[in-house]
């Protein structure tokens, strides 16, 4: 990485745009436009092959603040963009840039849909549980009976837990990973980069105007220890301020145990494998929720799987090849003609 | 003894149940007297139900071919010739045929349930009700089975062999030849030659029985049309779309991508270009209309030559995403391949009806170029151009089809890559004298820059753009300054296409006034008038927005002016809009229906008294 760094000779302020960011102070944005920009740097990517494309909402302004090439869109409709740019040009390096409203409520047919056909593009996924641009209305992941500006008597609605719902759209790829942790969002950045296909990173964001601390459980200073599990690939699955905390396999579910409790021994806490074909473990990590389990961060899938637009270059050259037709030319005189003098 | 006749042209209708095979019957016909040298124009008229319960009048598909050796230019008002497989076809038929129209009738249908289901209070062939036509009256059904019960089939592989007993009674009425049919078969059948055995059997059997039954009715022979010396070849307006497309994409030597989503009558297009990854098309078919469009401007923006396809419905999806496009000043392609409205309205026939939605449909002050295709061959000119003007103009094009050219077919007089007129992409200079939109003197359009060139990253989006940088601007005179340089620039396409032309150099009285696809039949009635002396003109508009720069010259030549459309008067009004000096009579039908040169003559006499 280091290596690389130098090769391109890019550092993370290369990537800051000459514009004015524009989000509230205290905002969780900023901190993940710091870890993509310290990303794409380690990654070596040039500006001119990097495309930042969003869709409508706080975080959607992204592309404006990197100076790579951008395309801020409408809203819900980034993913059906950014999947015209990645065919148009496989060779750059797309992000899809969206928040919980504009991929989940408005946009939630293209999420499902862009997961499915796994294009080698990287979705940010900003999840505040709340709309924000709009000041303040429930979104689809705002927890049922929660009071906002739309919901003063507390919403009716169950949420998404969005990597449940893209464990069953067929990811490949999919990280969760708090704003407050710079350093493992950036390396979820560079570990979604590299997965060939569309890697899905949710960023557990805070908006400090209209829905202040929503994962403060998760993300407080004293808290964090016991309530996140740091996962990561072939470590035994682990927490809790001494690590004596651990995920166990009971049946066909999971349990907290702790070692040294009960006859339980670090041989009993399941063992991380991010490559594992089989999802059903990775989908009962993502729906581990508090109090009874920690909330499960770092790189959750990583499998490899067909990549949608090397499939459709791979028939181009295919037809190429054994086509009879060499030029429209051809083609036109092809078939049925007739000669009138 | 049976007699010959000769004919200018003749217009036979092909009709039966949605499973009769009356499409296919249709289109063997119309090839085999294409390739005779005919000019031909044909339209497919079928449910929008894929299998309408059988024997009804709903059920009824139909293809009508107008071919001959001149004045075709459209496919016919009323069929000189009816093949009706069954009662309802007949049914559905019998309000619109030429008097002492032959027709060619499955006797074997007409059960007395039949008779009913289809709606006639008794059998047709029993009583006087076709006594002004000529009947062939042939038992199709069981000629069909008898002569084909030693090859092995069943009942139903049998029945799908009726439509080539009538086509041949066709064949023989028309002196056509066989082998164009059979060499199909041959092709499609390579696999499976009982089926291609008792296909060209059956189609035999078919011109023997009008050859020994019907010694008494005439046969008649079509003598060549006169055209432009060249090589031709059959084309709907769907494929000569698609191949426009093709076309242009190669001419600047990019990609062509389709993002699109399947919805009638566009879907032609998406099936025709499937075909075509060999020469480097990148079809996306993707999850609705919206995304079919947004994938496209995605495209566009990354360099590709990007389209989009729909009907009005989708239309109504993609509004906010062409919004998008005309903000970010991208090249796009929206084929809008009309069909009747509101809302679902009438998937399968055709209308005009979609010009307002066309021109003014979006939110905010948003202009682009609307251009709209007239034969179902020159789809193929007007795709290409409507790709020239939004790469040239760096804007999105709405192209405007229907289905009536979409799926009727003619001669297209096969075109050489070379002969094509030149498509320039305005390349980026120096990046120092660079602004994202910084825009062309002349055409005020931006240039076209793709990700993946150095120095030149920019950011596009839906917001308002500061007028040169691009940044977001929420300055209230900026706004206004981009909105009129946006009206602007669309306007200054005018100064970059050729001047409207008019047929009736003479005529001071009467100018009739078309758009889009109803020109054959307004360009036949207005010919017939001319050819009677009567004091008439016709000019037809494929540039609608904007308008070519000349139109008010001709419009001031004529003391009155008939819009005549296939809705309630769209064109009208957005001429009275742009050319308010003028008064505009309309002539409207709102069928799902062509309009006929019977119909129209009727009315320009009006007028013309």
């Amino acid at each position: 990485m280091e290596n690389s760094t130098l090769q391109c000779g890019l550092t993370a302020k290369d990537f800051v745009s000459n514009q004015q960011v524009k989000w509230c102070p205290g905002c969780g944005d900023y901190a993940v436009l710091n870890a993509v920009q310290k990303a794409l740097a380690e990654l070596n990517i040039k500006k001119e092959n990097a495309v930042f494309v969003s869709g409508i909402g706080c975080s959607s302004r992204f592309p404006y603040y990197m100076s790579t090439y951008g395309f801020h869109t409408i809203h819900g409709r980034a993913s059906a963009v950014a999947t015209g740019v990645k065919i148009a040009n496989p060779g750059l390096s797309v992000w899809i840039v969206s928040g919980d409203g504009d991929s989940l409520a408005i946009g939630g047919n293209h999420f499902i849909h862009v997961i499915r056909r796994n294009l080698n593009m990287n979705l940010i996924l900003f999840n505040n549980e709340i709309y924000g641009l709009t000041k303040g209305q429930y979104s689809p992941t705002s927890k049922r009976g929660v009071i906002t500006k739309s919901s003063p008597h507390g919403t009716i609605e169950n949420p998404f837990i969005p990597g449940e719902l893209a464990i069953g759209a067929g990811s490949n790829f999919y990280a969760r990973v708090p704003d407050t942790n710079v350093k493992l969002m950036t390396q979820v950045m560079i570990a979604a980069e590299k997965h060939n296909g569309l890697s899905l990173v949710e960023i557990l964001q805070n908006c400090v105007i209209f829905n202040d601390d929503v994962h403060e459980a998760i993300t407080g200073k004293e808290s964090k220890a016991d309530n996140q599990l740091i996962l990561e690939h072939g470590k035994p699955m682990l927490f809790g301020k001494e690590l004596k905390k651990g995920i166990r396999l009971k049946g066909l579910s999971l349990e907290v145990v702790t070692i040294g409790e009960n006859g339980v021994t670090e041989n009993d806490i399941l063992i991380h494998d991010v490559h594992s074909e089989n999802s059903t473990l990775h989908y009962m990590l993502v729906r581990m929720k508090l109090p009874e389990f920690p909330v499960a961060v770092g790189v959750i899938r990583d499998v490899k799987g067909p990549v949608y637009e090397e499939s459709l270059y791979d028939q181009i050259e295919q037809e190429k090849l054994t086509s009879k037709f060499k030029s429209l030319d051809d083609l036109f005189v092809s078939g049925n003609t007739f000669r009138i003098k | 003894m049976s007699t010959t006749i000769e004919l200018e042209s003749v217009v036979i209708k092909f009709a039966g149940d949605s499973g009769d095979g009356m499409q296919l019957a249709g289109t063997l016909f119309t090839d085999t007297t294409a390739n005779s040298g005919n000019e031909i124009a044909t339209f497919p008229d079928f449910p929008s139900e894929i299998r309408a319960p059988q024997g009804t009048v709903a059920g009824v598909s139909g293809f009508q071919v107008h071919f001959g050796k001149s004045g075709v230019h459209s496919p016919g008002d009323a069929p000189d010739v009816l093949v009706a497989m069954n009662p309802a076809a007949l049914k559905s038929n019998l309000h619109n045929l030429k008097t002492a129209c032959t027709i060619i009738l499955d006797a074997d249908t007409f059960s007395k349930k039949d008779c009913e289901k289809a709606g006639f209070l008794a059998n047709p062939l029993e009583d006087t009700s076709l006594t002004d036509y000529k009947i062939i009256a042939a038992p199709i059904t069981s000629l069909t089975k008898t002569n084909l019960n030693d090859l092995g089939l069943d009942n139903k592989a049998m029945d799908r062999c009726k439509n080539m007993f009538a086509l041949g009674i066709v064949y023989w009425l028309f002196n056509q030849p066989l082998e164009q049919t059979i060499d199909f078969y041959k092709k499609k059948f390579a696999k499976q030659p009982v089926l291609v055995e008792a296909n060209i059997r059956t189609l035999q059997a078919g011109v023997n029985y009008g050859e020994t039954m019907q010694s008494h009715t005439s046969s008649f022979t079509i003598l060549p049309a006169d055209k432009l010396p060249g090589i031709y070849r059959n084309m709907t307006g769907n494929q000569a779309t698609a191949w426009g497309f093709l076309a242009a994409a190669k001419k600047i030597n990019r990609s062509l991508f389709l993002g699109t989503y399947p919805i009638t009558p566009a879907t032609d297009i998406l099936h025709e270009l499937t075909k075509h990854k060999w020469a480097g098309v990148k079809i996306f078919q993707a999850e609705d209309e919206i995304a079919g469009i947004c994938s496209a401007i995605g495209a566009s923006f990354a360099g590709d030559v990007a389209i989009t396809t729909t009907s009005g419905p989708g239309m109504a999806l993609k509004t906010e995403a062409i919004g998008l496009a005309i903000m970010t000043e991208l090249p796009l392609v929206i084929v809008n391949v009309q069909r009747g409205g509101p809302s679902t309205g009438l998937p399968t026939k055709t209308e005009q009806s979609d010009l307002f939605q066309a021109i003014y449909g979006r939110n905010g002050e948003s202009p682009l170029v609307v251009i709209a295709a007239s034969t179902p061959a020159n789809c193929f000119d007007w795709a290409y151009e409507a790709t020239r003007i939004a790469i040239e103009h760096v804007t999105p094009v709405i192209l405007l089809s229907e289905s009536y050219i979409a799926n009727g077919a003619e001669p297209w007089r096969i075109k050489k890559m070379d002969e094509l007129p030149e498509i320039n992409v305005s390349e980026v200079g120096e990046q120092a004298d660079w602004k994202p939109y910084k825009r062309d003197e002349k055409s005020l359009a931006r240039k076209w820059v793709s990700p993946g060139l150095k120095g030149f990253e920019h950011r596009v989006g839906g917001l308002e753009k500061e007028d040169g940088s691009g940044n977001v601007s929420y300055t209230p005179q900026n706004h206004e300054r981009m909105t009129l340089l946006r009206k602007n620039k669309i306007e200054r396409v005018a100064d970059f296409i050729p001047l409207q032309r008019y047929k009736g150099k003479t005529a001071k009285k009467l100018l009739v006034v078309g758009w889009g696809g109803q020109f054959g039949i307004l360009f036949g009635a207005v010919s017939e008038m001319q050819s009677e002396g009567k004091d008439i003109g016709f000019t037809h508009f494929n540039y609608i927005h904007p308008l070519p720069k000349n139109t008010a010259e001709i419009f001031e030549k004529f003391e009155k002016i008939v819009v005549c459309e296939l809705n309630n008067g769209q064109f009208a009004d957005y001429l009275r809009a742009q050319l308010p000096q003028f008064d505009y009579l309309q002539y409207n039908k709102m069928q799902g229906l062509p309009f006929t040169i019977k119909e129209l003559k009727e009315n320009f006499n009006q007028l013309l008294d």
